[in-house]
């Protein structure tokens, strides 16, 4: 009993410590100043920018997850072909590379001085310090999200009822519209959720590939720290407030959906079935 | 109207295995056959092979002598009930039912007008909102049959029906679906490894094994003569006895004549079945009683002699009016049987012998 107690106590401290806390700091600071401030600082125009750039790369991002994800799964669940265990494995790099080694990449890839740097300078195409190579970097980083999600519900719910549309006279897009995608779109929405989440808060990849240009190239993520080091205090946490209630909504969608849909999306965490 | 089913030479691997070896069949119009085998018999790949989920190896297949083979399933008009339902999950019992025929772009009323009629064949009108995971398994597959069923198929596939299901529910679906069959009068193909489930539903049998079909015919033609030593053992239990012919006596390796038999002098193999096998009691008999189990109607004897071992069955009224009492000798009469040479091949009817010194007090025997 002592135990059980002791270990709750300490589960709750750390919660409460490691995330309460800051939150609550986070949304005191940014009201410090009052509620005129904190909109004031919201209405800046380089924080205005820095919003729509946040918006622009995850919409951008999500869906190219989105449309990844869906062949990812239907390519693995449905059919066995050279190089799949090696896809598999491959979809989780992005989790074991540090986002600035990924950001690095990038640099190394697309850079003046990078591989491909001589050919795009030529043809005037600028990807690095720029929005194109911010949303390569955060659609590396987020990758493995919707995949992850669905690829165990596919392989789980196998190609029985594909099966079933083939003899009943369906041809492949209805099966895949009618049959495959209905299948899958509650793991879909679940992987989409946590990838807005991460496309939204991305810090490293971003920071390595995105110059910080005030204004410019300066996601909500950056500005919260180029704010934060030219003493704008209040005004650095009002944008983290945003990022942060962001957290707290996806968590409670998230909350909900395994609520509601928690024997489709068991499957996603279940790593091998009969 | 009904359609008429030819497979010839049908062949089938997977990598290094061969699935189907030359599979030979004629399905008639309006014929309920069932596919009997083991599993990995081949059946559920001529299945699919048929209703054009797969692609065979070689060989060919025809609808009415028209190729099937360079059709889709969808132009095949062929209807298949899959082993787990493989209901779509995310649609109502009503949508399920409805998918061809929105598939094939049906107006609404239309629609509407045969899924209700395919829902009251089933009988299951009142769940027509429900969703799958929300129905027995009774319930599911009467529903796969009737999604199967909407676009009014020329042949019916069932891939083990009842195999998912408990033994109630299965006797009271198999009657349904035989019911059904004698209405609706189309050309249907159903996998099973029941071999009861096969003989009580089935026009026709076909005993698969390794890739091949073993026999085909009505279900008292298979039981009464199998065509090979597979097939009697397939069918249900059976006492091997090695047998040695001499002058068409037939005589057990064990030392005892268990009858005569119209083939060549060679050693072959005697199959009884357990209740071609009559003992009773005798203090002289050659048999010790070693168990007797009583599971309801059924009644088992275990008899041995030296290294022999039988099995017989009768029923319980039988066994109490007999006294066979366990630790008691034994005479055996057998009354029937089949036998096969080593490789399980050429099949010869053994004839009962009683009268031949073999078994002295058979006269005193209650048949």
């Amino acid at each position: 009993m002592v135990v059980r107690r002791l270990l709750i106590a300490a589960a709750l401290l750390f919660l409460v410590l490691f995330l309460v806390l800051p939150l609550v700091v986070v949304f005191s600071q940014a009201f410090s100043s009052g509620i005129a401030a904190y909109f004031t600082a919201l209405i800046d125009p380089n924080v205005g920018d820095a919003i729509y750039l946040t918006l622009v790369i995850a919409a951008v991002a999500v869906p190219a997850n989105l449309i990844f994800g869906i062949c990812a799964s239907w390519s693995i669940a449905k059919f066995d072909f050279f190089g799949r265990n090696l896809l598999i494995t491959l979809i989780d790099l992005p989790f074991s590379i540090s986002p600035v080694i990924a950001g690095l990449l990038e640099v190394l890839m697309f850079g003046l001085n990078g591989l491909l740097g001589g050919w795009l300078s030529a043809n005037n195409i600028q990807i690095i310090f720029a929005l194109p190579g911010m949303i390569l970097a955060t659609t590396f980083v987020t990758f493995p999200f919707v995949a992850r999600e669905v690829i165990p519900l596919a392989q789980e719910q196998g190609v029985e009822e594909e099966e079933a549309a083939v003899t009943l006279g369906a041809g492949f897009f209805q099966i895949f519209w009618r049959v495959s995608l209905p299948k899958l779109r509650w793991g879909l929405l679940y992987g989409v959720l946590l990838c807005n989440a991460r496309a939204m808060g991305e810090f490293g990849a971003v920071s390595v590939v995105s110059g910080k240009i005030f204004g410019q190239t300066d996601t909500m993520s950056l500005a919260v720290e180029s704010l934060y080091e030219s003493y704008e205090l209040q005004a650095s946490f009002a944008v983290a407030s945003l990022l942060a209630m962001l957290a707290v909504v996806t968590l409670v969608l998230k909350a909900g959906l395994e609520w509601r849909h928690r024997d489709e999306l068991a499957a996603g965490r279940r790593k091998k079935t009969a | 109207m009904s359609t008429e089913i030819e497979v010839e030479n049908l062949v089938r691997r997977f990598g290094p295995h061969t699935v189907l070896s030359g599979v030979n069949l004629a399905v008639r119009p309006g014929e309920l056959l069932a596919l009997l085998g083991p599993s990995g018999s081949g059946k559920t790949t001529l299945l699919r092979l048929i209703a054009g989920l797969d692609t065979p190896d070689g060989g060919a297949i025809r609808f009415d002598s028209h190729n099937a083979l360079g059709r889709k399933p969808k132009e095949r008009g062929v209807g298949f009930v899959f082993q787990h339902y493989a209901l779509f999950r995310h649609m109502s019992v009503f949508e399920n039912i409805a998918f061809s025929l929105r598939i094939r772009r049906a107006k609404n009323p239309e629609v509407v007008a045969r899924v209700q009629e395919l829902l009251k064949l089933i009988q299951l009108e009142s769940l027509a909102t429900r969703y799958p995971a929300q129905l027995s398994g009774g319930q599911r597959q009467r529903v796969a049959l009737a999604r199967a069923l909407a676009s009014q198929p020329r042949v019916l596939l069932l891939d083990e029906p009842f195999g998912a299901l408990d033994a109630v529910v299965r006797r009271d679906l198999r009657r349904w679906l035989r019911h059904l069959h004698e209405e609706m009068n189309i050309t249907t193909l159903f996998v099973t490894h029941d071999q009861e489930e096969a003989f009580d539903l089935a026009d026709r049998v076909v005993i698969m094994n390794g890739g091949k079909i073993c026999q085909m015919g009505t279900p008292i033609e298979i039981y009464q003569t199998p065509a090979n030593a597979f097939v009697h053992e397939f069918l249900g239990e059976s006492n091997k006895l090695p047998v040695t012919l001499t002058n068409g006596q037939v005589t057990a390796d064990a030392g005892f004549v268990i009858g005569h038999a119209d083939a060549p002098d060679a050693p072959m193999t005697a199959y009884i079945r357990p209740h071609y096998i009559i003992p009773t009691p005798d203090p002289a008999g050659p048999w010790l009683v070693t168990r007797l189990t009583a599971t309801g109607a059924q009644a088992r004897i275990s008899l041995t002699k030296d290294s022999a071992v039988l099995e017989a069955t009768m029923t319980a009224d039988e066994l109490i009016s007999s006294g066979l009492k366990s630790g008691q000798t034994a005479q055996v009469k057998i009354t029937g049987g089949m036998l096969f040479d080593p490789a399980g091949e050429g099949p010869v009817k053994l004839t009962p012998n009683v009268a031949r010194g073999a078994l002295p007090h058979a006269s005193s025997l209650v048949s």
